[in-house]
């Protein structure tokens, strides 16, 4: 009896500290504050324009990438993220069981906070538990296969608004606040932040990279990148973002980095889904 | 002569006892350094902040004492040690900082 007594007040006072310290969490203010300072730092740049990153900042470079949409590199992981979407698993179902609308044009509505485990669920984990659910084992979350697939995804999703949800839920308005903690916390030995490259120095040039600016930056996702020379999941992008700032990059699909597309995807709730992308 | 040879075998002796004890002592002393900077860059994962550099510096540490340059092997160690405890700094400076950088 003792023993459930110290139990049930352990929890009590788990739930109530974490509901403290969510407590001065305003998602939607950031989200408006993010947005202005955007639109104030590139007053001629149309809002929605936000959604094709560096393009939207740089005359030439959009030049050059108006002329390459005409046969875009991403093309091909576009026609095998169909196909792999469409192909039935070992048990006859298929991804189009897994999500709302059969898969087709929900790109927008993830992350999505999954009220169940309490953690934030990516479109690219979703694809893998949909896998799993059905048998088949997970595929690498920098692959080929799911940048494909995202890439589908995203393109059936083409024009729509971003429109993540932060439920009502302590532990969804933590799982944003740790996003945007990871987000402006400096790390790696160049002592960067994301925040160092797109909130900063968006339209600088780092090397021959015109930097993205960070709203809008994960409409575009998955993207190809002419530097890698093939496509490259959200999973990679994050990766890499670390391991270029001389950091040892974090598991992909790590509470971490869910936790940072869920507030990058917040912040640019309203701009269009422009991805697949393509980035020199 | 003859106690002047003796001095000298004796004079060997003690100098390869020496340089013995000083081989012995340089690979205690690196397993020291490299159970520091190893102990470091534990704190740093738990703190889910390891640098590249650090990795690089241990690995680097670990081949020189496979090949008994335990001179090389320390001082890699140590720098491993450096880094790790530089980045845990960062970690731990950057729970308060990170504000300072966000958008109002």
């Amino acid at each position: 009896m003792r023993f459930w007594l110290i139990t049930l007040a352990v929890l009590a006072l788990s739930i109530a500290h974490r509901a403290g310290a969510a407590e001065g969490i305003d998602p939607a203010t950031d989200a408006r504050a993010f947005r202005e300072y955007f639109v104030r730092k590139f007053p001629n740049v149309k809002l929605d324009d936000f959604a094709n990153g560096p393009y939207a900042l740089n005359e030439d470079m959009r030049r050059q990438w108006e002329e390459k949409e005409q046969f875009p590199p991403y093309e091909f992981s576009l026609e095998t993220g169909k196909e792999l979407f469409g192909t039935p698993f070992a048990n006859g179902k298929s991804y189009a069981d897994c999500f709302p609308e059969q898969g087709i044009g929900i790109r927008q509505n993830y992350p999505q906070f999954d009220e169940k485990s309490g953690k934030v669920i990516t479109l690219e984990l979703a694809l893998n538990l949909c896998r799993e659910a059905n048998g088949e084992k997970a595929i690498s979350y920098t692959g080929d296969d799911m940048a494909a697939l995202t890439a589908y995804m995203a393109f059936t999703s083409r024009g729509k608004p971003f429109d993540i949800k932060i439920p009502d839920d302590p532990r969804a308005r933590e799982a944003y606040e740790d996003g945007k903690r990871y987000f402006y916390t400096r790390r790696g030995q160049l002592n960067f932040s994301c925040a160092t490259c797109h909130v900063q120095n968006p339209g600088e040039r780092l090397r021959a990279e015109v930097l993205a600016p960070a709203l809008g930056i994960l409409n575009a996702m998955p993207i190809y990148r002419s530097e890698w020379g093939n496509m490259g999941t959200i999973s990679r992008r994050f990766i890499t973002c670390n391991s270029q700032v001389r950091g040892v990059p974090l598991e992909a699909q790590s509470d971490e980095y869910r936790d940072l597309e869920y507030f990058l995807s917040y912040v640019s709730n309203g701009l269009p889904i422009s991805g697949p992308g393509s980035r020199p | 002569m003859r106690n002047v040879s003796k001095a000298l075998w004796s004079l060997v002796s003690l100098l390869s006892i020496g340089n013995a004890a000083l081989a012995a002592s340089s690979e205690a002393d690196f397993r020291a350094a490299y159970a520091a900077a190893d102990a470091a860059e534990h704190e740093a994962g738990r703190l889910r902040n390891q640098w590249i550099a650090t990795e690089a510096a241990l690995a680097e540490a670990k081949k020189a004492a496979d090949n008994r340059d335990f001179d090389r092997a320390i001082s890699a160690a140590k720098e491993a040690e450096a880094l790790a405890k530089v980045s845990i700094f960062q970690a731990t400076s950057e729970k308060a900082a990170w504000k300072h950088l966000e958008i109002h």
